[in-house]
C-alpha cells in the first residue's frame, strides 16, 4: 500500500504547487491523477520515488516511510515511465532494458533472460529489436521499450507520467489498453499521471483529481461521473461526453 | 645543405623524444586537473565562471611568457622549499615547461566538457535517476558517455596547442623540437628552423587525426575506431621516448645562451667532455640571466658567460678597474658567494661595443663614443632585446650622456645587417661577431671606459667544482681561443654561403686547438 500524508512541496519562496496532498493507493489498484498543467500532479508523483523531496508530509511504502533508506534503493524498487521515454542513446535496446538489474547486480544470463521476457511481454519482436539503438526505432515502440525498462527489476510499484501523451492517437490507444492489462497480469500497483479524461476513465480503477497543488476529490469513475465534488470537476469530466455527442452528430450529418 | 641536414636528424631522436615526453606529460597532468574541475562545475554552478575566468585568462598570456614565469616562480618555491623542508628542485627545464603546458591545455578541455555535460537532455538524466543510479553511477554510465564527444574535440584542441607550444619551451632549458627553431634562428639557418617548424606540425598533424578518431569512435561508438586511436598514440609515444631511455650514469649538463658563439662553445665542451668519457646534455639558447640562476641552482653544470656581464649584472659593480682586475675579483666572489668555479678566460673578449657602418662614421668624424655622443640626438640606436635594460647600458649612457632619437630591438643576429642597411645609424655589437668585419662596420672606442671587459670564461657549477676529470677535460680550453679565431668561427656560423652548423665548426675550433 503506498500511503500520501499531508505531502507539501514549495520551491524556494513562491507558493506551494503541492498542498496537504493525503490519499492512500490498495495494492493492485491503478490510480489515475489528473489535472491541468501546473495543478502539481507530476511533483505528487516524484515525492513518490523521491526524484524530488516534499517540504513536508510523508510517503510510506507498506507502512514504510521512503526517507528512511537511500533515495537510489528506493527508485530501483519502484517502475517510472514518462512522456519523453529517456532512453539511453548510447544504449542498445537490450542495454537499456537491462540497466536496473545491472545497478542490482543481477548476473548477466539472468539479465540476459529478462530483456527477451520483457520483449515478449510489451509485444516487441526481440530477436530483430534488442541490439538496435532506440534512435532507430519508432515513437510507439521507443514507449515499449521505457516500459520494458521500468518493469524490468520486477517492481511491484511503477508511476507513469504521461506515458503516452506523445503518441499518435491509434498507438496510444492500443497501448494504454496493453498497459492495462500488464497491470492486471502482473499484479502491479500503478500511479498513472494524465491531463485526458478519457485515458483516466478507460484506465483508472479510481481517479484523483487535482488543482492548485490540492487533491480536489478521488474515487472511482462511476462516482465521479455521478456526483462530481463541484463545477470544476463536473467541467473535467464533461469534456469527454462533450466530445462524444459533437463527434456523433458530426457523424450523422456527414 | 646536406650537412645542416643531417645535423638536423642526428638530433631528431632526442628533440622528438622529450618534446613528445612534455607534451604527452602536459596533457595528462592537464587533464587530471581539467577533467575533475570541469566535473565539479558541472555539478555546481557557482564553480563555473570562476574556473572558465581563470583559464581564460591564462589562454590570453601569450606561450613564451606564461613558460618563462614559471622560471623564476619556481626559484622562489625551491628557495623556500629548501629553507622550510630542507629539498629543492630544479626551476630550469622539465618542470617550469610542464606546469606552463599544463595550464595552457587546461582551457578547452573545461569548457567542451561543462558545454558537453550541461547540454545534455535533461529527460536522459531524469531517467537516469529514475532508474536507479547514483549520480556516480548516472555520470560514468550516462553523462560522460554522451559528452565524450565534445569533451574528445576539446582534449583535441588541448593536445595541438600543447604541441605547437612546447617548442617554446627551449629557451627556460627544455630540449624540444623548438631547439631546431631557435638555434635556426640564431645562426640563420633557415633549413633548422623550417625543420624545426615542419616536424612539430606532423607530430600534431598525427596526434589530432589519431585524437579525431577517438572522437569518431565515442560519437560512432565503434571500438575499433577507439581501439586504434588509442594504440596509435601509445606507438608514437613509446617510439618517441624510447631514444631517451639508456643514459647510464651522471650526466653533466651544458648551458648555452641564445647565439651562434655560445652554440658553439657549447658544442665544444660537450665534444670535450665526451671524449673523456662523461655522458653530456644541452640546454640550450637560456636568457642571459636564466644561464646563470641555472648554473648556481644546479640546473645546468657548465657555460660559458662573460666577465662584464657578471661583473655588472651579479656584482652590480659601475667601476672599471681594468681587465685582470675584473677577472680576478669576479673569481673571488662566484667562489665565495655560490661555490662556482670559474675555470679561467678563453682568450678573447666578447664585449658590447657599439659600432657604426664605416663610411658613414667617416663621413661625421666619430670614432669614439663621446664623438657619437654629439650626434646622438639625431641618430635611432639598434641593440639586442637585452642591452637596454642592462647596467652596462645605463653606465655607459650616464658616461658619455647619450639621448638617442630612437631605440630599436632586434633579434641578436639581424642587429648587423640593421647597421649595414643603413635601418638604423648605430647598434651595439658584440666584439667577437665575424659579422663586423664582413659588413665593414667601426667599432667605436670607450676612452672613459664606461664598459667593463668581457672575458669569455668558463663557468663549473659548484657541484664539480672540484670534479678533477671534468676540469682536465675543459683545462686545454683555457687561453687557446683568441678574437680572431672567434671571429672566423663565428662568422661560418653565420654567413650566407656555405653555411656550417655550431656542431662542425666547434670540431673545426677542437683540430685547430689541439694541434
Amino acid at each position: 500500500m503506498i500511503q500520501l500524508e499531508n505531502l507539501t512541496k514549495q520551491f524556494g519562496a513562491g507558493t506551494p504547487v503541492v498542498r496537504g496532498v493525503s490519499l492512500r493507493v490498495a495494492d493492485g489498484e491503478f490510480l489515475v491523477l489528473i489535472g491541468e498543467s501546473g495543478s502539481g500532479k507530476t511533483t505528487t508523483l516524484n515525492m513518490i520515488n523521491r526524484l524530488t523531496e516534499p517540504t513536508s508530509g510523508r510517503v510510506l511504502i507498506d507502512g514504510a516511510d521512503v526517507r528512511a533508506g537511500d533515495a537510489v534503493s528506493v527508485r530501483r524498487k519502484m517502475g517510472f515511465v514518462f512522456q519523453e521515454v529517456g532512453l539511453f542513446p548510447h544504449m542498445t535496446v537490450g542495454e537499456n532494458i537491462g540497466i536496473t538489474p545491472r545497478l542490482l547486480g543481477w548476473p548477466a544470463n539472468e539479465i540476459e533472460a529478462r530483456i527477451h521476457e520483457l520483449l515478449s511481454l510489451v509485444q516487441l519482436e526481440s530477436a530483430a529489436i534488442v541490439n538496435r539503438f532506440p534512435a532507430q526505432l519508432s515513437g510507439g515502440q521507443r514507449q515499449r521499450v521505457g516500459l520494458a525498462r521500468a518493469l524490468a527489476a520486477r517492481p511491484k510499484i511503477m508511476l507513469m507520467d504521461e506515458p503516452f501523451g506523445a503518441l499518435d492517437a491509434l498507438i496510444r490507444d492500443e497501448l494504454a489498453a496493453d498497459y492495462r492489462a500488464i497491470h492486471d497480469k502482473l499484479g502491479l500497483t500503478t500511479i498513472l499521471v494524465t491531463h485526458d479524461m478519457t485515458e483516466a476513465f478507460l484506465l483508472a480503477d479510481r481517479i484523483a483529481v487535482m488543482r492548485d497543488g490540492a487533491l480536489l476529490q478521488v474515487t472511482t469513475p462511476k462516482e465521479l461521473a455521478a456526483a462530481p465534488a463541484d463545477d470544476f470537476v463536473k467541467r473535467l469530466i464533461e469534456i469527454p461526453r462533450q466530445r462524444a455527442e459533437k463527434l456523433a452528430k458530426a457523424m450523422q450529418s456527414a | 645543405m646536406s650537412d645542416l641536414f643531417s645535423a638536423g636528424f642526428a638530433n631528431l631522436p632526442d628533440y622528438l623524444g622529450q618534446h613528445v615526453l612534455l607534451s604527452v606529460s602536459a596533457i595528462l597532468l592537464g587533464l587530471l586537473i581539467s577533467l575533475p574541475l570541469a566535473i565539479a562545475a558541472y555539478r555546481m554552478a557557482w564553480l563555473r565562471g570562476p574556473s572558465l575566468a581563470v583559464a581564460s585568462v591564462v589562454q590570453t598570456i601569450p606561450g613564451l611568457a606564461l613558460l618563462a614565469l614559471f622560471y623564476p616562480l619556481l626559484i622562489i618555491i625551491s628557495a623556500f622549499t629548501t629553507d622550510t623542508f630542507g629539498f629543492g628542485f630544479r626551476a630550469l627545464g622539465f618542470l617550469p615547461a610542464l606546469l606552463a603546458l599544463t595550464l595552457y591545455s587546461m582551457l578547452p578541455v573545461l569548457r567542451n566538457t561543462i558545454t558537453g555535460l550541461t547540454g545534455l537532455d535533461p529527460a536522459i538524466i531524469r531517467a537516469a535517476r529514475a532508474t536507479g543510479m547514483t549520480p556516480w553511477q548516472s555520470l560514468t554510465i550516462v553523462e560522460l558517455p554522451l559528452a565524450a564527444p565534445i569533451i574528445m574535440a576539446g582534449i583535441r584542441t588541448a593536445a595541438v596547442w600543447v604541441i605547437g607550444t612546447a617548442t617554446l619551451s627551449t629557451p627556460i632549458g627544455q630540449t624540444s623540437l623548438g631547439n631546431y627553431i631557435f638555434t635556426g634562428l640564431q645562426t640563420e639557418n633557415w633549413v633548422l628552423v623550417l625543420f624545426g617548424c615542419i616536424s612539430a606540425a606532423l607530430l600534431a598533424l598525427v596526434i589530432d587525426r589519431l585524437l579525431a578518431l577517438a572522437e569518431n569512435g565515442f560519437a560512432k561508438r565503434s571500438g575499433w575506431r577507439l581501439w586504434s586511436a588509442f594504440g596509435g598514440i601509445v606507438v608514437i609515444v613509446g617510439v618517441s621516448l624510447f631514444p631517451l631511455f639508456g643514459h647510464a650514469g651522471e650526466t653533466i649538463t651544458i648551458g648555452t645562451k641564445s647565439f651562434d658563439e655560445q652554440y658553439i662553445l657549447g658544442s665544444l665542451m660537450q665534444k670535450r667532455l665526451n671524449g673523456a668519457g662523461f655522458a653530456t646534455a644541452r640546454r640550450d639558447g637560456l636568457g642571459s640571466t636564466v644561464a646563470f640562476h641555472a648554473l648556481t641552482n644546479g640546473d645546468i653544470d657548465v657555460y660559458v658567460d662573460y666577465s662584464g656581464t657578471i661583473w655588472a649584472n651579479e656584482m652590480k659593480r659601475t667601476d672599471q678597474p681594468g681587465r685582470a682586475a675584473v677577472m680576478a675579483q669576479m673569481t673571488a666572489y662566484l667562489q665565495k658567494k655560490y661555490g662556482v668555479l670559474a675555470l679561467g678566460s678563453l682568450g678573447f673578449e666578447n664585449a658590447y661595443a657599439i659600432a657604426m657602418r664605416r663610411v658613414h662614421a667617416d663621413e661625421l668624424h666619430i670614432s669614439t663614443l663621446s664623438d657619437l655622443a654629439a650626434h646622438a640626438g639625431g641618430m635611432t640606436i639598434g641593440g639586442d632585446y637585452e642591452i637596454f635594460s642592462r647596467p652596462e647600458w645605463r653606465a655607459v649612457t650616464a658616461a658619455y650622456g647619450f639621448h638617442f632619437a630612437k631605440q630599436r630591438q632586434y633579434q641578436s643576429d639581424f642587429i648587423y645587417r640593421a647597421a649595414a642597411s643603413g635601418d638604423v645609424d648605430a647598434i651595439t655589437a658584440f666584439s667577437s661577431d665575424g659579422r663586423i668585419a664582413q659588413y665593414d662596420l667601426k667599432l667605436l672606442r670607450d676612452p672613459k671606459n664606461a664598459l667593463p671587459p668581457y672575458d669569455a670564461v668558463v663557468l663549473i657549477s659548484a657541484k664539480h667544482a672540484h670534479d678533477r676529470k671534468l676540469i682536465g677535460a675543459l683545462k686545454p680550453l683555457i687561453g687557446a681561443i683568441d678574437l680572431k679565431t672567434m671571429q672566423q668561427a663565428n662568422l661560418m656560423v653565420d654567413r650566407q654561403t656555405d653555411k656550417r652548423t655550431p656542431e662542425s665548426v666547434a670540431g673545426w675550433l677542437d683540430a685547430k686547438i689541439t694541434h
